[in-house]
């Protein structure tokens, strides 16, 4: 039997042969977009606020609605997996990513129908985001309220 | 004596591929080898309403442009094989719906196109065939949404990632004299080094190739030398030089005459990761480039080694390794055609 490779070593000795993730450049990447996606998300806000006459939190309502119809749209045509391959977490993790999750799942599944096709199978990829929202908010809220007692 | 060593037949008769048809998508036309294919489609949706019909419409393609250029009629054909990738292997079984054919559907995962010609050989050479079709298709983006993700998802990819080829390729497998023979072929054993990662099918499947290769060469008492390209199915960039290393430890030199589909479908600056992969990736290859080689006398003796990730998305979130497996099929060039 060969040496270098046998069954047991051979996750181990492969990893020579395998490409290395361009951490660093990556990294870069993604804060680059993410930070861009942000910095677009408030100066929709602040134009929403200074020309629509609104509060700081009815225009963070509108950015977040502005920001998802982009990247739905942006998903529709074919714009947003590349975007998503160049900056990695940068555009999975805003907002722009949930809705991307959610739209290109729908379209996905537009061939099966619109009840057992698109709305079911929506949220396969967000649906887990959303449990993990809520629960994460459910523990946050327990921990709040404790602290509020003792204090 | 059909059965030569412990895993590879010799066909008895002499078999011969008659004529082969070749389907492809618009990334592939793109590739250095577009002009060795029958047929290209400019959309990824080859015109039809989801991605499922659009890969029917290539395997049916394939296989009307290879019964046509074997110059036979669809009922001269005794048995179509072929199969696919997608669940319950509905390409195939809905093409064979509309051809009937006697049919029998055919599952390794990418590794299908030399199991249906290796099968499909053996049945003319015991005589239970006369006119055998192979055929085998792959498309990128029903391949994402069965093993992957829905294809507009931005989830960022790996470098070992490969590239599924959207396409088709068929064989018209007869005792009639071609200038393609079919000499032998080695079926694989499914191997498992314990690869885990779906985004590196080059890595998981090496073992299976390294393996398939070795005992063919053993089975059949040749070296590399004898012959003229080995090439894998879809070992990428990544696998290619682990089963070059591999099959030098064993005192097998490859370097010379090896190479692999998936490298050789695309050019270096389309966006496809380590490679192409897929049932069509072997297919169109072989039954396109390969053969055409062969015929004009590039070549002599070729083997061909198509390499299947039998991955399945539950189990690798049971995390469970992937099993892997490759078969082997030898075409030579038949002199006086």
């Amino acid at each position: 039997m060969s040496k270098k490779f046998n069954q047991q070593q051979y996750n181990n000795t492969i990893k020579e042969y395998q490409p290395k993730p361009a951490l660093l450049g990556n990294c870069l990447k993604a804060f680059l977009v993410g930070g861009l996606i942000c910095t677009f998300g408030q100066v929709l806000t602040e134009l929403y606020m200074n020309f629509m006459d609104m509060s700081e939190k009815e225009a963070g309502n509108y950015t977040v609605t502005t920001l998802i119809l982009i990247a739905s749209l942006l998903t529709g045509f074919g714009v947003y997996d590349k975007i998503g391959q160049f900056a990695g977490a940068g555009s999975a993790v805003p907002v722009t990513g949930f809705a991307n999750s959610i739209t290109s799942a729908a379209l996905e599944h537009k061939s099966e129908g619109i009840v057992l096709g698109v709305a079911t199978n929506m949220f396969k990829l967000a649906g887990s985001v959303i449990v993990f929202g809520v629960v994460a908010a459910y523990v946050v809220g327990i921990i709040r309220y404790v602290i509020k007692l003792i204090l | 004596m059909r059965k030569q060593g412990k895993q590879s037949w010799v066909y008895e008769n002499p078999i011969y591929i008659n004529a082969t048809g070749t389907a492809v998508g618009p990334r592939e036309a793109k590739g250095p080898l577009a002009g060795t294919f029958d047929k290209s489609f400019e959309n990824l949706h080859c015109d039809e309403g989801n991605w499922e019909l659009a890969e029917r419409k290539l395997m049916e393609t394939a296989v009307q442009s290879c019964i046509e250029k074997g110059d036979i009629t669809k009922e001269q054909v005794d048995l179509f094989l072929a199969g696919d990738l997608l669940n319950q292997n509905v390409t195939s079984n809905y093409l064979a719906r509309s051809l009937s054919i006697p049919f029998l559907c055919m599952f390794g995962a990418c590794s299908t196109s030399m199991e249906t010609l290796a099968v499909g050989s053996a049945l003319v050479d015991g005589g239970f065939a006369n006119h055998v079709v192979a055929a085998v298709s792959s498309h990128n983006a029903t391949a994402e949404r069965q093993f992957r993700y829905p294809t507009e998802y931005g989830g960022q990819k790996p470098k070992t990632a490969t590239s599924t080829v959207t396409g088709a390729g068929a064989a018209l497998i007869s005792k009639k004299k071609s200038s393609i023979r079919v000499e032998a072929a080695t079926i694989g054993k499914v191997m498992d080094y314990g690869a885990k990662d779906p985004f590196d099918m080059g890595s998981a499947m090496a073992p299976a190739a390294y393996d398939t290769i070795k005992t063919h060469l053993e089975d059949m008492g040749r070296l590399p030398s004898d012959y003229d390209l080995i090439a894998t199915g879809d070992l990428s960039g990544v696998g290619s030089p682990i089963v070059k290393d591999m099959l030098k430890e064993d005192g097998y030199n490859v370097d010379q005459m090896h190479n692999d589909c998936g490298l050789m479908i695309y050019n270096s600056d389309q966006e496809v990761f380590a490679g192409g992969s897929g049932c069509a990736c072997s297919a169109v290859v072989t039954y396109g480039h390969l053969i055409q080689a062969l015929e004009k006398g590039k070549y002599q003796r070729i083997l061909v080694v198509a390499t299947g990730a039998l991955m399945s998305p539950t189990m690798v979130q049971q995390k469970e390794s992937i099993p892997t497996i490759a078969h082997g099929v030898v075409l030579m060039r038949e002199e006086g055609q």
